[in-house]
């Protein structure tokens, strides 16, 4: 265990705080590096399609890390962990913008009537984009003024998180072309959060 | 890499051409790996000398051809053409190469000749993608007879002047530029004219995605890309897209699909 989580004089407010930084640290980097390999000229042949798939991908990361949040806390016991989820699913919310955004002005140039046809046609991007309509509510009722306001029924609308993993995992499947290694990777990942969450690991 | 002489010619000769370090790191070669920077780098110890290519099927008798004599086979030329791939994306290539009918006439088929077939050299020792169950291997592709036999498709041994780098299908790769990348086989290691369609490795692996004659068409969409538009390498992270042209461009090999149903035959 890190001592992060277990050092006796740090107090849970100082862990959340810490536990924050390093989460945003996290967070930026992957958008630095995009910064510093575009003003570089380093982001390969294909620069549009390497920041359509960092971006994409880092969306996935921070999905899955916020589903991991509640079985790591029963697991540990830890339960201001919580503290950090929201954090780690407006971050997600973050990426999955600036993925949208590579995909609406970098590649298709606000051309509307070629996305339309290229969502409608193209079974991976209707997942994809299915999916970025249901981050929206999330991240719009994400703040405590929303979650007073929902009460019981906010958490059912949150519970869409499910939905959006399985949408954004099937996005990831049906855009490789053959070699499966990565989205196999993800959705194995996907699987063991869902997993922790049985009975049998939750330590209560 | 080794100089080549050669003839240029007005093919393409008002194209802006994909620069050198995209030609050469940007490949879809499962062979050597998935990534599109796999080619450049695992390819390196690949050796494509030696190299002959068995010569078989309905032909007057089976034989072997080396690489240097199918070089002198006719003079090389440069042609400048665009590369229209699958996924969305092209490049315009110099590549140097001789008319693939110069290798026809010499193989001397037989009138039961009605397809070729081509299959790439597949080492799973020296590939690191040919270990992996990703395709069917060896990679096989195929074109009807008089699809090989007009003058726009070539045999490549070399582009910018140059013999060919290995992540670009060294020694000798097919180029048949009004159809997607996939239908250039790249180190041909046999050629085979045969009698019934062959099927080739893409049609195996998905049947609803990629069909035999895999024509470039902008208005035959592929279920995952767009094709009715392409993004051109190098042209920057602003510069948005081309409209993608039937044939890819290349209108007189129209006559060779007269009367057949494109959206069936894609």
């Amino acid at each position: 265990m890190s001592p992060l989580f277990t050092w006796p004089s740090l107090s849970v407010k100082d862990r959340i705080k810490a536990v924050k930084m390093l989460v945003w640290l996290g967070a930026l980097l992957p958008i630095l590096r995009l910064v510093y390999l575009g003003v570089t000229n380093d982001l390969g042949a294909n620069p549009v399609e390497f920041i359509e798939r960092s971006t994409g991908t880092w969306a996935l990361v921070f999905l899955l890390l916020s589903l991991s949040v509640t079985p790591l806390k029963s697991l540990t016991r830890l339960g201001w962990l919580i503290a950090v989820r929201r954090l780690l699913g407006l971050w997600m919310f973050a990426y999955v913008s600036l993925h949208v955004t590579s995909y609406v002005w970098l590649d298709y140039q606000f051309d509307w009537s070629d996305m339309v046809k290229d969502i409608v046609k193209h079974p991976y991007v209707l997942v994809g984009a299915l999916a970025l309509l249901l981050t929206v509510p999330l991240a719009a009722t994400s703040n405590q003024a929303a979650m007073h306001a929902l009460k019981q029924r906010w958490k059912t609308l949150h519970q869409l998180v499910y939905v959006i993993a399985v949408l954004a995992l099937l996005h990831f499947w049906w855009l490789v072309k053959k070699d499966l290694t990565e989205p196999i990777i993800y959705s194995g990942v996907f699987g063991l959060i869902m997993l922790l969450r049985l009975p049998v690991f939750s330590r209560k | 890499a080794q100089t080549l002489e050669f003839q240029k010619t007005a093919y393409g000769k008002e194209e802006t051409l994909t620069a050198l370090q995209d030609v050469t790191n940007y490949n879809n070669y499962y062979e050597f790996g998935t990534g599109k920077e796999d080619p450049a780098r695992e390819a390196v110890l690949f050796k494509p000398t030696p190299w002959t290519i068995k010569i078989e099927g309905a032909v007057k008798q089976a034989k072997t051809i080396g690489i240097e004599q199918l070089m002198k086979l006719a003079p090389l030329e440069e042609r400048i053409y665009r590369m229209r791939c699958v996924e969305g994306w092209s490049m315009v290539i110099p590549w140097i190469g001789l008319p693939l009918k110069a290798l026809i006439d010499w193989a001397q088929p037989t009138g039961n000749a009605k397809y070729i077939e081509f299959v790439s050299y597949n080492d799973p020792r020296h590939m690191p993608g040919a270990r992996m169950p990703i395709l069917d291997w060896p990679y096989v592709e195929g074109l009807r007879m008089d699809e090989a036999m007009q003058p726009l498709t070539i045999l490549a041994v070399g582009l910018y002047g140059k013999v060919l780098p290995n992540q670009n299908g060294a020694p000798v790769r097919l180029v048949v530029p009004w159809k997607y990348g996939f239908k250039g086989a790249k180190a041909i290691s046999t050629i085979r004219f045969v009698e019934q369609m062959p099927t080739t490795t893409w049609m195996r692996a998905s049947p609803r995605e990629y069909g035999f004659y895999a024509n470039v068409n902008p208005q035959v969409d592929h279920p995952r890309w767009t094709q009715s538009s392409e993004k051109r390498i190098g042209a920057g992270l602003f510069a948005g897209r081309v409209k993608t042209k039937l044939f890819n461009g290349y209108e007189e090999v129209a006559s060779l699909y007269a009367g057949m149903d494109l959206k069936k035959n894609f």
